[in-house]
């Protein structure tokens, strides 16, 4: 390959990126749908082809994946995870369930397949964790009495994730009921497996990479080892983006606090070549035609995060107005729709891609504004209860989260 | 006071509590450092009505603020609570023969029996001075020691 053709595309490409993300700051908005936008133009079929940096942005996009769901993992240790279980366990089962069949029917409905309808299942199951937790910080929100309910649930969204990945991969990667059900139980037991691992002997991982090593070595060693985890993950069907998730929780203290920074830059640019590579190889030309099932599915996806909210708001003792700002909190999609849709792309039906695309763009778009929308009738709620008169809560009683 | 500890996976840690006045205030403290200080709005408990995002060093200034005036009312409440012990905060006047000269000159402990435990200059605490610590006029030095002894290191503070 020509390599001034490359670097000049590949330049030009992060470049124009560079300059996204800037826009999207100035805005407030994720620079998510954006990088899809750019994919989307400059693949074959859009408004520009640029071809040389193909190679780097398949092989970039798959460590996209991995060091998104390995800084997920970082954010996370185990006993959070085990916590929010025991806390919200029957709330996170209706928020997947709730959120994910609208998507799966859509898939049958449109008569996609099982792959696909599970894959769409797991499309608008998941909201942006990511997202979601800038809107409630940019807004003020992080002391609210409903954040801890809404990044509950998130929690539990990611820890489902740990086991939606695997059950996919393993779905799309064989074919016959037996090797199925079998790759399955495998991908279900090494998850579990490795929490109980992660969670009482999470030190020794930590020992991998001792914690006062230089920053290269420490860059260098954990990013190497979320590499192989990932492969290793991938080679016996758990999937990829899961090895490297659990390995992020797996690691904690000191290590976590000091490879985080390193590894954050690695992670925009790697997940932005992600979000170029899914937009890049997906036809714009099929998106006029699934536009109709994404606003549909941006439509129904908005109404249930809502509901998930009010419900697990209104569980934690949280007054209404706190319940409709928790459900309009949960509404953004985004990065883990495209990782879900990005893994299943090839062995799906076509219009998958194009269909999640849309709904990403419509969601992390719209998506945010919906809390912000919600102020004024929760404003009413307050106003309305204030004339009953009725003191729905007060404010140290049950949260549900109490340690003193 | 019951102060509430909420964990916020991802963020940081929340603490909340109920001032007497019946406010209800809170502090997030983000991994990253940042906090969150904000007060609770009264008609919808759940939501704040403001909030102050303070960067590491803001809120250590703000904390310095809030803090220091707190260790000389926890001083001065010493004296009731140990029996036999008295606490004094005893401010150098234009008169005294110290101003200027070092702690270890006046050699309080030496001549009184009592000690001296921590210089408050303009509200800003210095526990624990050392004997060349040079006293300034206006500086509030706190003693402590039995009831003769503090009076007897008032008078030496004063009038040499």
């Amino acid at each position: 390959m020509d390599t001034a053709q490359l670097l000049i595309e590949l330049g030009a490409v992060l470049l124009g990126l560079g300059a996204l993300a800037h826009v999207a700051g100035r805005f407030g908005l994720s620079p998510v749908p954006l990088y899809l936008l750019a994919g989307l133009a400059f693949g074959s079929g859009g408004v520009l082809d640029i071809a040389a940096p193909e190679g780097f942005f398949e092989s970039g996009s798959e460590i996209g994946v991995v060091l998104l769901l390995l800084l997920l993992g970082l954010e996370y240790s185990a006993p959070d995870l085990l916590d929010q279980l025991r806390r919200q366990a029957p709330v996170g089962l209706l928020d997947i369930v709730l959120n994910g069949l609208p998507g799966a029917a859509i898939a049958l409905f449109l008569d996609w397949g099982v792959p696909s309808a599970l894959a769409m299942f797991g499309v608008t199951a998941v909201s942006s964790s990511g997202i979601v937790a800038k809107v409630l910080a940019d807004l003020g929100r992080l002391g609210n009495r409903e954040t801890p309910t809404v990044l509950g649930i998130l929690v539990l969204e990611d820890l489902a994730m740990a086991v939606f990945l695997p059950v996919l991969t393993a779905l799309l990667a064989t074919t016959g009921a037996a090797t199925t059900v079998r790759a399955i139980l495998v991908a279900v037991v090494v998850v579990a497996g490795v929490l109980v691992v992660a969670l009482r002997h999470g030190h020794l991982v930590n020992r991998i990479v001792p914690r006062e090593a230089p920053s290269e070595v420490l860059l260098l060693g954990i990013f190497g080892l979320a590499l192989f985890v990932a492969g290793v993950a991938q080679a016996i069907h758990v999937s990829a983006a899961v090895g490297a998730f659990l390995l992020g929780i797996a690691l904690s203290g000191e290590v976590a606090e000091r490879v985080r920074p390193l590894l954050e830059p690695l992670r925009d640019l790697f997940a932005a070549v992600f979000f170029v590579f899914f937009g890049l190889s997906t036809d714009p030309s099929a998106l006029p035609t699934v536009l109709v099932p994404a606003a549909a599915l941006a439509v129904i996806g908005t109404v249930t995060k809502m509901a998930t909210g009010w419900v697990a708001a209104r569980r934690a003792g949280i007054g209404p107005a706190g319940r409709l700002r928790a459900g309009a909190a949960l509404v953004p999609r985004g990065e883990f729709s495209i990782v879900v849709a990005g893994l299943a792309a090839s062995a799906v039906h076509p219009a998958l891609a194009p269909t999640a695309a849309a709904y990403v763009l419509i969601m992390a778009v719209l998506g945010p504004l919906m809390p912000r929308i919600a102020d004024q009738p929760a404003a009413w709620l307050v106003r309305r209860a204030e004339r009953k008169g009725a003191p729905w809560t007060q404010p140290s009683s049950g949260t549900g989260f109490t340690t003193t | 006071m019951d102060i509430e500890e909420t964990r916020l996976p991802g963020i940081g840690l929340r603490h909340d509590f109920v001032v007497r006045s019946g406010q209800h205030i809170g502090v997030v403290s983000q991994t990253n450092g940042d906090r969150e200080l904000f007060l609770y709005d009264r008609a919808d408990p759940d939501a704040c009505r403001a909030v102050l995002h303070l960067k590491p060093e803001e809120a250590a200034t703000v904390a310095e603020f809030l803090g220091a005036p707190r260790v000389t009312e926890r001083l001065a409440r010493l004296r009731d609570q140990v029996e036999g012990i008295a606490t004094e905060g005893i401010t150098l006047a234009a008169g005294s023969p110290f101003v200027g000269r070092t702690l270890g000159d006046a050699h309080v402990r030496t001549r009184t029996g009592a000690s001296i435990v921590a210089v408050v200059r303009a509200d800003v605490v210095q526990p624990s001075p050392s004997p060349d610590h040079v006293f300034q006029l206006g500086d509030k030095v706190i003693v402590v020691g039995t009831d003769d002894g503090v009076e007897a290191a008032a008078r030496l503070l004063a009038d040499g």
